[in-house]
């Protein structure tokens, strides 16, 4: 990041103080070259108010935990450049959305992978450490929908974007629809009808509205409604076979 | 509007769930105009006498287009749901939406 030239208006950044019940404060951050919204969070509390909290580690798009809303958007706060969301020298900064606020920027993130293990997350081996590696061929079309699926940072930008997770908080979510689709193309994962029982209930997949606001936010470009309508049809096919 | 809605598959959203309440408010009242058919000839005349109102027309327009948005706009979502999955949601979306259009604007012309 390069300093632009000292006359350069600073921006006016207002952020979310307090947990549940809280309110915004304004700083005023100077305005730098390339600068990222986790840019402007960390220089205030570098600079103007050390007990700001919020939560980032890799900065640089792989570890998913500095999503926040940005003037009511999820987003990965360490990839979103400032000139990209600024609007009229202002940013809004909030905690992500549908998630119990710890304080400031922080939220608890207990219930999003809670839901995860929920939703049959963990993978299930068949084979022990004495058989032989089982050879995955990448053109199969179930390794095409599993890998289509697997670059997920777990950031919770698709859970604060979800519509549905609002309104039914028992919804598994995007995320963890999503990873359980992934392990159903897993050809070496040996769970596939207690996982698909486990999407079938009461938050399951069929909770989905197809709005797409998950894949309309998703930083890794990845589809959760399309890996929700596998396994749809998925659990549908199970039960007409009397599996779920 | 909150901006995380902000997204065409959100508009196509709201207006399928939009087209579906009118449609379940208007549904009521016609089937109830309907079965003056069955005992009262002389007040169904009286009431479709009303279409020949433009006013009326223009809303009959408008109930074709809640009618055929909500259905194209259905089969959208049972194709997204139910076939293997298409990447040209927004443009079948759009589609929907352009072809509703045209086939209101159809009735209407038919109906001055
Ligand atoms: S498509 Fe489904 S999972 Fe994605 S945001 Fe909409 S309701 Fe949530
Ligand atoms: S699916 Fe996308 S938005 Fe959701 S947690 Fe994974 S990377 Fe983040
Ligand atoms: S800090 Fe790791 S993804 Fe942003």
């Amino acid at each position: 990041m390069t300093d632009l030239p000292p006359d350069t208006a600073p921006l006016r950044v207002s952020v979310w103080r307090g947990a549940k019940a809280g309110a915004f404060e304004t700083f005023d951050v100077p305005m730098q070259e390339s600068q990222t919204v986790l840019d402007l969070v960390a220089w205030i509390q570098q600079n103007a108010d050390p007990t700001l909290a919020y939560r980032y580690a890799c900065r640089v798009g792989m570890c998913g935990s500095c999503a926040m809303m940005v003037n009511g958007v999820p987003r990965w706060t360490c990839r979103t450049h400032v000139s990209k969301v600024m609007r009229g020298g202002t940013v809004q900064v909030a905690p992500l959305r549908n998630l119990p606020v710890i304080k400031d920027l922080a939220v608890d993130m207990d219930p999003f992978f809670d839901k995860w293990t929920e939703a049959g997350g963990a993978f299930f081996p068949t084979k022990s450490r004495a058989d032989a590696v089982e050879p995955i061929l990448p053109e199969t079309p179930a390794r095409q929908e599993a890998d289509a699926a697997i670059e997920c940072i777990n950031c919770a930008v698709c859970y604060a974007a979800c519509d549905v997770v609002s309104a039914n908080p028992d919804y598994l979510g995007p995320a963890a629809l999503n990873r359980a689709w992934s392990l159903v193309n897993d050809v070496k994962d040996g769970a596939l009808d207690a996982r698909l029982t486990a999407v079938s209930g009461a938050g399951g997949c069929h909770n989905c509205h197809s709005q797409q606001g998950c894949v309309a936010h998703c930083p890794n470009e990845l589809n959760p409604t399309a890996s929700i309508a596998g396994l749809k049809r998925a659990t549908v096919r199970a039960a007409l076979r009397g599996k779920s | 509007m909150k901006s995380h809605r902000n997204h065409p598959l959100w508009f196509a959203f709201a207006l399928h769930r939009a087209s579906g309440l009118l449609l379940a408010l208007f549904l009521p009242a016609h089937f109830w105009v309907l079965s003056y058919a069955l005992n009262d000839a002389a007040a169904l005349d009286g009431f479709l006498e009303w279409t020949d109102y433009t006013v009326v027309k223009i809303a009959e327009f408008g109930l074709v287009f809640l009618l055929a948005v909500h259905m194209f706009g259905g089969l959208r979502l049972m194709a997204l749901e139910w076939l293997p999955w298409s990447p040209h949601q927004k443009t079948y979306a759009a589609g929907a939406v352009a072809a509703s259009f045209c086939l209101s604007t159809l009735f209407f012309l038919s109906a001055v």
